[in-house]
């Protein structure tokens, strides 16, 4: 399949360590609200901060709002474990996020007007 | 840890929100081609684990019954506007698996299930499982070349759904159809609003 060799980073390397090695083992992130559809963008324009390799690249990935399931299928990790390094992100203050807006909020009208007319657009 | 701020650096700010809308349909229906046919980006794969517990096994012992699964998903991304993404997730082709993949369902705007009409049962399971958790959802019968052709009237019996809701021929390979497809999903999810937030003045407008 061409399809799934389009987005692995380093050329053809899959992934270097086992998912949950990545996470150092934990399988739960420390923020709860995270789901695929959140929106994450780097906190600041400045790539050179002293953090992992995997953290790092993130950052440079998100220097524009991305959404978890982006992240996740370009490092090509599962969502739980990518999760958990953006918690960490997170806590530490380098990326900010924005939850999906709930179906119950009231302007789901404009919402659903404004979504209609982008696909319009297309 | 130390971080280094550096004069240039310029903080973010994070006004855009993201929905989804899921595309759902049994194995090899299309749901990846469609994704791909009005996507702004080819279409990534994400996946995810999920822990089920294993059947026929004493289950008292607790988590060495768990397996763990991995299900993969295709999707799509359409910039709607600089504040708004909408996400388009294909189901996994597993169902077993999708079904029990709380997050992959939760606050979608909707779903469309694509049919074959060579083998409608393979989407029933779709249709059963948004009607349970109560996601508005419209058919697409993709038109496979070949296939029979059916009245929508018949696919809809078959399927046992409601005449509200919306059912549709297309052709996902083409973009301009499955935009279509997205395009009637929307207004009936805008109808379906209106008349949650209006019931009498939408009974006025239907007795016009």
């Amino acid at each position: 399949m061409k399809l799934e060799n389009e987005f692995w980073f380093d050329e053809d390397a899959g992934p270097l360590v086992r998912p949950y090695a990545v996470a150092r083992g934990r399988t739960r992130p420390t923020r709860h609200n995270l789901e695929m559809t959140t929106l994450v963008v780097a906190a600041r324009t400045d790539r050179d901060v002293n953090v992992d390799r995997e953290y790092a690249h993130i950052l440079r990935m998100c220097q524009q709002p991305l959404s978890i399931a982006e992240v996740s299928a370009t490092l090509n990790l599962p969502l739980v474990v990518v999760k958990v390094l953006l918690s960490d992100l997170i806590d530490w203050g380098l990326v900010i996020f924005r939850s999906p807006p709930r179906t119950s909020d009231v302007p789901q009208m404009e919402l659903l007007q404004a979504v209609l007319d982008g696909i319009r657009k297309l | 840890m130390a971080f280094v701020s550096s004069e240039t650096s310029v903080t973010h700010a994070l006004s855009a929100r993201a929905v989804k809308i899921l595309i759902a349909g049994g194995f090899g229906v299309g749901k990846t081609t469609m994704v791909g046919s009005v996507s702004e980006i080819r279409p990534l794969r994400t996946e995810e684990m999920l822990t089920e517990l294993s059947s026929g096994v004493d289950d008292l012992s607790g988590v060495e019954d768990k397996t763990t699964t991995t299900v993969a998903l295709d999707f799509g991304r359409i910039t709607i506007n600089p504040d708004l993404i909408l996400y388009l997730f294909g189901t996994p082709g597993q169902e077993r698996f999708w079904f029990m993949w709380d997050e992959l369902a939760y606050e979608a705007l909707g779903a469309v299930v694509l049919a074959d009409t060579r083998r409608l049962e393979s989407c029933f399971a779709a249709v059963d499982f948004f009607e349970r958790r109560e996601i508005p959802f419209m058919v697409a019968v993709n038109c496979f070349d070949n296939a029979p052709l059916y009245e929508i009237h018949e696919v809809r019996e078959a399927l046992s759904i409601d005449n509200a809701i919306p059912t549709v021929l297309c052709d996902v390979r083409k973009r301009n159809s499955s935009k279509q497809v997205l395009v009637t999903l929307l207004e009936y999810l805008i109808g379906l609003a209106r008349s949650a937030t209006a019931p009498a003045e939408a009974d006025v407008a239907e007795s016009r």
